[in-house]
């Protein structure tokens, strides 16, 4: 066993989870509190990376890109759900799948009509396009560390939010029982909108942090929204903690799997036969490790009380 | 327009279509619009319009009819386009397909409908072996043929431990055989990753760190290209391996790499420097009208067009003499974009490969130049398999 | 039952359907045979999704499985048909029974675990099972993983039908799909329907008054797994392939608009919905490349105001052409 390989796979793992925890903590918010199935989550994660991509190549600063990106994913949030989603509160489950899904196929179309079907790119800055030596002879992208420190510094920021302030109180009443928390006189329009734009910057947040990884292009959210659903319903819808536990664990199955089952497979498979059937393995098990919590824990991991 | 003409010409059908007298040539062109891969349909678009310009949309005075179809990505959904081109257009030739998966699930539709298929880019092994068909051509190449090129580069530079990385799908796989096979080293790794949807490499390259081979072979087609080559660099792998490509960095996504891709070798059947009167043509009035140099799909596909022409000319025009066709389009009779090549039994060509190196032009626009002829008149290995003669 | 707008529209739908070969034929363009046997197909999964949305109210976001095992259990029997010429392999009464069993016991496996889960947790688990067999089905090198498999040969029943004529392959659709309304029908107004609806509507006092709600409502999970099987051995003998993809999520999710689209809980509902997908689909995309931007917010629109989809849509008209506002009123139970 190379114990250095497998502490840079468990790094690996660990980024992918905290990118995961960004898009799942919007979507367990939006769905804890508004009880709302938000597909179109995908879409603001996007379009946060082509926020980044044109506000990169308009002021040439990547800095300065990433702050303009956030307010205007606060407001594209904001108009997404006064003008949609705000009539979907009271549907059931389907109806929300089923417009929100409308709304994707609107996003994606809208990004290839005005960005072009190429997808984009955002270019790190000098400090950031750098490898730094985590062990001797061993370098990581700094790109990569820093998403891990401001993931971790969100996930702290999130942690106060909820449990130390106010809207957090609210939000947690929310969270656990609905109609309780209009009856007690609080302006829940207000606090449902408010709640949406911040789970839309924080899913702009990561399509940012993700552009310069990942291309920014058409459908980039899909694959991963479906991961950060699985990430939120095994942690417990609702729940922050149970999102970001939830993510670091997904995430890290997920890359440890990809990396070390081929070699394990060999040993049963012959080479072709080892390497298709690994990598879909290790995607299934993600979906294995959510059945097997739904089998004994119906709620998830950390059901919110009173649910 | 055009989409919109025919969009409304199909809605039309619905209600009547009577047979019209056929007095044009109908080419059915199946290709990707819509994804992320949609750019690369669209440069395939661009060579094939730029070919009907070059030829006045003319074949053997015959106005040329180009139906163009989405296959969203998608086996079946390729299929289904091409169904809806040999059945309802009842088009004469059908050709595109970038991908292999693709150009698997469809071939059925035109080889027993009695319609020509050509493939402009895919060259899954099967159609070129066992599956090898009368009414199939090729004017790209067989998928191992590239990579086996690149062994035989490997082999030159002394390359002792060499790591494998393509995504687990039929050419993936095919490019992974392709380099096996001539590749005289030792192969210290492998990983297929999952198609298309995996684009972070980040677990695959730090196993590549890990077994510390002499050269990282990667195939990475379309967007996974720029995608692979930005992680890579950014891993810090770009002093520690050396990287070899097949059809990952391309004109498509040159200008996006820039630097990054500067200097990286691939092995080729054509490259824009390639020093032919068609190819200086194609290339010049290709950029002169889409402001890029054209890729290697694009090449293909202006190649699909001379070659209907040349064989849609051998018959004057008639074409129901589909073995008239058949056979002029086995003698490969016109100025390819690759020089003069000639066809092997199973139809695919027998041509030269090339080692070409990214540099930057005298505009400053990142592009290739050919290193050096890896192989001479090369055809491919399953030509054996296929039982046809002619 | 009075002979209303509700009746004569899906009768219209369902006898111009059945003449869509010979129609084909008058205007010599057979390729509408092959259009539209895959509506008929699609039109067969979403009704078997419709006896689990509509009637039993079990949102399943994996629907599309079943489609994909019925598809590749027909492929995989062709390919051993003749890469190991085991003959008796490529006989579609071997086939189709088998296509069946598995999606059924593939089913009661899914339906088991996942009906022990509620509301949300119900959906994103039958989604987990969809993509652990899509994955599996990616992963088996030896079954052409994410490339698919070719079918060498359809379904064999024999010299007096032939699968490979593509109207006969239609027409034994149109009877599926008939045969699955039937079926349907029969279900919802047996004893055993009315039950399942009882659950949907109040679970509580449904087990309240003695009936063991979990066993009925796998039950008809099991069903619609079977139903929507037979469908995927239909749709992989139309379309000659199979591959993973059948069985993505993306295609379960459209199962879904099919049968929102239609009118969830109505019996031709599924019908029309499938019907309007893939019309919507095809005309939009004939005039655009860009038609998944009117496409999208058209869902919205839908879903907003269009309560009860196209059957709704009907019932509004007839309610004003007749002047009967009582007929809103009517159940939309049953048909």
């Amino acid at each position: 066993m190379n114990w250095i390989l497998l502490f840079e796979q468990f790094l690996n793992g660990f980024q992918l989870g905290i990118l995961l925890f960004l898009l799942a903590a919007g979507l367990t918010l939006v769905f804890g509190i508004m009880d709302l199935i938000n597909l179109a989550h995908g879409s603001l994660y996007m379009m946060g990376a082509y926020f980044m991509a044109t506000f990169v190549g308009w002021t040439d600063s990547f800095m300065l890109a990433a702050l303009l990106t956030l307010p205007a994913c606060l407001l594209l949030g904001v108009v997404v759900e006064v003008v949609t989603l705000r009539r979907l509160y009271d549907r059931d489950h389907l109806d929300q799948v089923l417009a929100t899904f409308g709304l994707i196929l609107f996003f994606d179309e809208f990004v290839r009509l005005i960005w072009g079907p190429a997808g984009l790119d955002v270019p790190l800055p000098d400090f950031l396009e750098t490898s730094f030596e985590i062990l001797p002879g061993v370098p990581y992208p700094t790109y990569r560390l820093a998403i891990i420190l401001t993931g971790l510094l969100i996930a702290l920021f999130l942690y106060i939010l909820v449990t130390k302030t106010r809207i957090g109180m609210r939000i947690r009443a929310g969270a656990s029982n609905r109609e309780m928390i209009g009856a007690l006189g609080i302006n829940i329009q207000m606090l449902f909108t408010l709640v949406f734009g911040l789970g839309a910057v924080l899913a702009g947040f990561a399509g940012l942090m993700a552009a310069p990884i990942f291309t920014v292009e058409i459908g980039m959210g899909a694959n991963i929204l479906i991961l950060a659903f699985v990430v939120i319903v095994i942690g417990g819808i609702g729940s922050i903690r149970g999102a970001f536990i939830a993510s670091l664990v997904v995430g890290i199955i997920d890359t440890i799997g990809r990396s070390f089952l081929p070699d394990l497979l060999d040993l049963f498979l012959d080479e072709v036969a080892a390497s298709t059937a690994a990598p879909a393995i290790s995607s299934m098990m993600t979906y294995i490790l959510m059945a097997v919590i739904l089998t004994f824990r119906p709620q998830g991991l950390f059901p919110p009380r009173g649910a | 327009m055009k989409l919109k003409l025919i969009g409304m010409a199909s809605a039309l059908a619905l209600l009547a279509s009577p047979a019209i007298a056929q007095d044009s040539v109908k080419i059915g062109f199946v290709t990707t619009l819509t994804t992320g891969a949609g750019v690369i349909g669209k440069d395939m678009r661009n060579a094939v319009e730029l070919a009907l310009d070059h030829i006045g949309h003319e074949m053997a005075g015959k106005k040329v009819e180009v139906i163009y179809e989405d296959d969203g990505f998608k086996p079946e959904i390729g299929k289904q386009k091409t169904e809806k081109l040999v059945k309802k257009d009842k088009v004469d030739f059908v050709a595109g397909y970038i991908w292999s998966h693709v150009l698997l699930a469809s071939r059925n539709v035109p080889l027993k409908n009695k319609t020509f298929l050509i493939s402009s880019n895919a060259g899954p092994s099967p159609l070129a072996g066992k599956l090898c068909h009368k009414d199939f051509f090729s004017t790209s190449w067989q998928n191992d043929q590239t990579p086996m090129a690149m062994g035989e580069v490997l082999n030159q530079r002394g390359i002792k431990n060499l790591y494998i990385m393509a995504p687990n799908y039929a050419a993936g796989k095919n490019m992974v055989a392709g380099v096996k096979r001539t590749f005289k080293g030792n192969i210290t790794g492998q990983d297929m990753t999952k198609f298309p949807a995996q684009l972070d490499f980040s677990a695959e390259l730090a196993k590549v760190r890990a077994a510390k081979p002499d050269a990282l072979f990667v195939f990475y087609p379309g967007k996974h290209g720029a995608q692979f080559m930005k992680q890579y660099s950014q891993a810090g792998l770009k002093d520690q391996v050396p990287l070899y490509t097949v059809f990952t960095v391309d004109s498509i996504s040159l200008p996006r790499l820039k630097d990054l891709a500067e200097g990286s070798l691939m092995t080729q059947f054509w490259a824009p420097d390639l020093d032919n009167a068609a190819n200086k043509k194609f290339v010049a009035d290709f950029k002169a009208k889409n402001g890029t140099y054209p890729s290697f799909y694009a090449a293909q596909s202006y190649d699909t067009i001379m070659l209907i022409k040349s064989a849609v000319e051998a018959v004057s025009g008639d074409l129901g003499n589909r073995a008239g066709i058949r056979a002029a389009m086995r003698q490969a009779n016109f100025d390819s974009i690759r020089g003069k090549y000639s066809y092997g039994n199973n139809h695919f060509p027998i041509q030269n490969f090339y080692l070409r190196q990214v540099v930057k032009d005298s505009e400053g626009k990142f592009t290739t130049k050919i290193v050096s002829t890896v192989y001479e008149n090369h055809q491919d290995t399953y030509a054996k398999d296929c039982k046809m003669s002619w | 039952m009075t002979l209303s707008l509700r009746t004569i529209v899906p009768a219209a739908v369902l006898v111009l359907l059945g003449l869509v070969p010979v129609i084909a034929g008058a205007i010599d363009e057979p390729f509408y045979i092959d259009l539209f046997s895959r509506m008929l197909i699609l039109a067969i999964g979403a009704s078997s999704l419709n006896l689990l949305l509509g009637y039993g109210g079990m949102v399943s976001f994996g629907h599309a499985v079943y489609l994909g095992i019925g598809a590749y259990v027909v492929g995989i029997f062709s390919f051993h048909s003749v890469e190991d010429g085991i003959e008796w392999m490529a006989s579609g009464y071997v086939q189709i029974p088998a296509a069946l069993i598995a999606s059924a016991v593939f089913g009661l496996i899914i339906g088991a675990i996942s009906l022990r889960t509620r509301g949300v947790y119900f959906i994103m688990i039958t989604l987990a099972f969809a993509q652990m067999v899509y994955f599996l089905g990616v992963g088996i090198e030896y079954y052409g993983a994410d490339d698919g498999l070719t079918l060498y040969g359809r379904s064999e029943f024999g010299d007096w039908l032939d699968l490979n004529e593509s109207s006969t392959l239609y027409y034994v659709c149109f009877v599926a799909l008939l045969l699955t309304l039937f079926v349907s029908y029969k279900l919802i107004n047996s004893r055993f329907g009315i039950a399942i609806r009882s659950i949907k509507s109040n679970e509580r006092r449904t087990r309240a008054i003695g009936i063991p709600s979990y066993r009925y409502r796998l039950t008809c999970f099991v069903i619609a797994a079977t139903i929507c099987g037979f469908a995927g051995a239909l749709l992989a003998n139309r379309t000659d392939f199979v591959s993973p993809d059948m069985m993505h999520w993306t295609r379960s999710g459209d199962l879904i608009i099919m049968v929102v689209l239609g009118g969830m809980g109505t019996l031709f509902g599924p019908l029309l919905g499938t019907v309007g997908f893939l019309l919507v689909e095809e005309i939009l995309s004939s005039y655009t490349e860009y038609w998944q931007l009117f496409f999208g917010p058209l869902l919205i629109l839908i879903v907003i105001f269009g309560k009860g989809g196209i059957d709704g849509l009907i019932q509004a008209l007839a309610n004003l052409v007749e002047r009967k506002p009582k007929a809103a009123a009517q159940s939309r139970d049953g048909a």
